[in-house]
């Protein structure tokens, strides 16, 4: 990935092509493009032969960007505009020192997407649930705003709607609306469709590349061959729940 | 012969004012779709069925990813628009909206649309009002950056 060139095309071919590209950008043109596996069918439900999964490379992450909280604002037309204490938060950017080194970097914080989730343990509606292909999910129609989840999750990584969503607001992406908890979805509606998350599409715009989407499950893909080739760490991995989320550089 | 008069009387005050109130009751009007020819089921089965069919979508969509369009609820919203005069869709506050057209007329409340849009999605949204709102939400943003939440 050290040749410029090539990873523009890459990108190029992931953008149309959707998440499973980085499989099939390595078949000659021309060769079934349909093999790729993000490509599901409307009509298919998904299955635990794929596990989302995001690679954040913090020592590309720059400090002071936000094009990734940005691009899911825009995404889920969320209005951060109360202040950070009822603003609604699916991926936020968090800077760090570390305190015996004085060394300083960020990096984007959001759902992990574990593989045993602690909010969807405690939900007591079964609102929160894991779907096969490991994106953890709010099922809002069930949902009854008790919060537990809220609690349990160690990433801080949801929040509650505490407000009425004005028509306008409102988005089709996730419909979202007063009185329920919510996290980032991994763009669940993009992935389903072969595409990639908002964020990272944004990450990777910028230049900064500091994101990679995709199948931690299939060892030809982009992110299971970096995670193959390079250290990564999972936060709070102690707590073994095996987040979907890995990170380099931290 | 009195007697005779006074009930015929009657009945025709009887006759004539239900079929006044026959005539003043309110039906509901229901708007043609815009998008199709016609519903992906029959009326009937519709008017009493709708809600099973979403429902039951909602749930494959929700938990296994299953997005075919046939009883999607964002396909109903697409094809049962109903315009105002200056021609833009009308949402689910106006009483012209397609879902007002019986469920006000049964007094049936619509939770859908607290959450779910009531009109069609606009290809992009709030063009030029987003980035200032953005700039707004980066600014209060970097304030919570170094603390941890709550
Ligand atoms: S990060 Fe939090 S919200 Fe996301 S799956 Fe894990 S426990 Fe649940
Ligand atoms: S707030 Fe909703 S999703 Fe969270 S635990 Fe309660 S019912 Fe479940």
């Amino acid at each position: 990935m050290s040749d410029p060139k090539k990873e523009t095309m890459d990108q190029g071919r992931r953008r149309f092509l959707g998440a499973g590209a980085a499989a099939a950008a390595t078949i000659a043109p021309g060769v079934t493009l349909m093999q790729v596996a993000s490509a599901k069918p409307d009509d298919q439900p998904v299955s635990d032969k794929n596990r989302w999964g995001l690679l954040i490379d913090t020592t590309k992450c720059a400090s002071g960007c936000d094009a990734c909280v940005q691009a899911c604002n825009e995404e889920f037309n969320l209005q951060p505009q109360h202040g950070p204490r009822t603003d609604p938060h699916w991926i936020r950017k968090v800077e760090v020192r570390d305190t015996a080194t004085g060394r300083t970097f960020s990096l984007p914080m959001m759902c992990q997407h574990c593989e045993n989730p602690p909010c969807a343990d405690v939900c007591p509606t079964g609102a929160s649930f894991r779907r096969d292909d490991g994106i953890v999910l709010v099922d809002r129609h069930i949902c009854i705003g008790c919060r537990y989840c809220m609690m349990a999750c160690p990433y801080k990584a949801r929040s509650f709607v505490h407000e009425e969503i004005p028509e306008e607001d409102k988005n089709v992406n996730a419909p979202r609306g007063k009185g329920c908890v919510e996290a980032c979805t991994l763009c669940v509606h993009r992935v389903d469709k072969g595409r990639q998350p908002a964020c990272v599409e944004a990450c990777n715009g910028d230049g900064h590349k500091a994101m990679i989407f995709g199948d931690l499950k299939d060892p030809g893909s982009e992110i299971s061959r970096e995670l193959k080739k390079y250290p990564s760490t999972q936060i709070r991995a102690d707590l073994r729940l095996n987040p979907g989320v890995f990170y380099k550089g931290i | 012969m009195k007697y005779a008069q006074f009930l015929l009387a009657c009945i025709t005050v009887a006759l004539l004012g239900s079929a006044t109130a026959f005539a003043a009751a309110p039906v509901p009007h229901i708007p043609e779709p815009e998008g199709a020819e016609k519903c992906v089921e029959p009326e009937d089965v519709m008017r009493r069925q709708h809600f099973e069919f979403i429902k039951h979508q909602r749930d494959e969509t929700m938990r296994r990813g299953i997005r075919t369009s046939k009883y999607s609820f964002k396909e109903c919203i697409n094809c049962h628009v109903v315009k105002d005069e200056a021609g833009r869709a009308v949402s689910i506050e106006d009483d012209r909206h397609f879902c007002n057209a019986c469920h006000s007329y049964a007094a049936v409340t619509v939770d859908c649309f607290q959450c779910h849009k009531s009109t069609p999605a606009e290809p992009k949204m709030g063009s030029l009002e987003q980035p200032e709102r953005s700039l707004a939400g980066l600014i209060e943003r970097l304030e919570t950056v170094s603390g941890a939440r709550r």
